[in-house]
């Protein structure tokens, strides 16, 4: 029974994305994420600033409650079905990681030195999480959908907005990663 | 009933976001850095299936479990709101290497610091409406 608690390969994780994809379907929904943080703005109140938070929520209520069911099964994949699961990168990528000073690429799940309860007193790291935050929701809401939204449903019905969105995610993560990491994590 | 559907559904894919390591930072800078198939592996089976999924649906006029049309809507035409806030979100993506839906996925994870990457997001995604009319799409 130790192989519940091993880590899934691509070919069990990527076929499962497409079922989750389906089931939406079939319950007449559809795959979109980044939608709960607009819906997150609105009962919030933000439809006073806005009118772009001024909708009806309540027919986004069924998102809210993917994404509840999304930190139940973060628990469940973390604390049931796995134990103390590392991540097993690429020895090339755990040498570049450990030359910007991330000494527990290879060794963790999330990188100590940006998700360890610590960083709560180390104003840097604050700040690198809130940018990169403030990123993906602006970037989000602007490109009108994230990952699930653009890279897996609208992909999968051709749609080439999302094709040109899938390609800037690549940019922006290619920029990120090559061009300002090294300036940020090394300096 | 439909509530505890949606809450399964949401179960399955926090789960497979946390056991696939799409929702661990290493595996999108690795993605990024070109040093694996895995996160290709995931999104490109994920997507193959999906078109078939996609198409069949649409080809055969299957409604949903409730018996209901399928609706899937197109996207807006345009390149300029893909293209540009494709590119800010990926900046984000690769910075906290987690997107919209993995990030709740590790709050149960048990991984606190996530919390600032969310709150963050929800305050982009409030700039976003407020700029929203200022912005070239």
């Amino acid at each position: 029974m130790n192989w519940i608690y091993d880590p899934w390969p691509w070919y069990i994780g990527g076929p499962m994305i497409a079922l989750i994809l389906f089931l939406l379907l079939m319950v007449g929904k559809n795959f979109g994420m980044s939608s709960n943080l607009r819906t997150f703005c609105t009962l919030c109140g933000a439809g006073n600033a806005s009118s772009f938070f001024k909708f009806d929520w309540k027919a986004h209520r069924w998102n809210l409650i993917v994404v509840i069911g999304a930190v139940i099964g973060g628990y469940i994949g973390a604390h049931l079905l796995s134990n103390n699961e590392v991540v097993a990168i690429h020895p090339d990528t755990i040498t570049d990681l450990k030359n910007m000073g991330f000494e527990s690429a290879g060794s963790s799940y999330l990188p100590t030195e940006l998700f360890d309860n610590a960083i709560f007193t180390n104003p840097k790291t604050l700040l690198l999480l809130s940018i990169g935050g403030l990123l993906v929701g602006f970037g989000a809401r602007y490109a009108g959908g994230c990952t699930s939204g653009h890279a897996i449903s609208g992909l999968s019905n051709l749609q080439r907005p999302s094709l040109i969105a899938v390609i800037g995610f690549f940019i922006g993560g290619l920029i990120m990663i090559h061009l300002l990491f090294p300036l940020v994590f090394t300096l | 009933m439909k509530t505890f559907t949606y809450l399964c559904i949401g179960i399955l894919f926090g789960i497979t976001m946390y056991k696939s390591e799409a929702a661990s930072w290493f595996r999108i800078y690795e993605m990024f850095s070109f040093d694996s198939f895995h996160m290709y592996g995931i999104i490109g089976s994920a997507l193959g299936i999906g078109i078939t999924i996609t198409y069949l649906i649409k080809r055969f006029n299957i409604s949903s479990f409730y018996g209901e049309k399928i609706q899937i809507p197109s996207k807006e035409k345009g390149w300029k709101r893909y293209l540009i806030g494709g590119i800010i979100f990926g900046l984000g993506w690769a910075l906290t290497g987690a997107c919209p839906g993995p990030m709740f996925t590790l709050i149960g994870a048990g991984f606190t610091p996530i919390l600032v990457v969310i709150i963050a997001a929800v305050l982009g995604t409030f700039l976003y409406g407020l700029l929203k009319d200022k912005l070239p799409h």
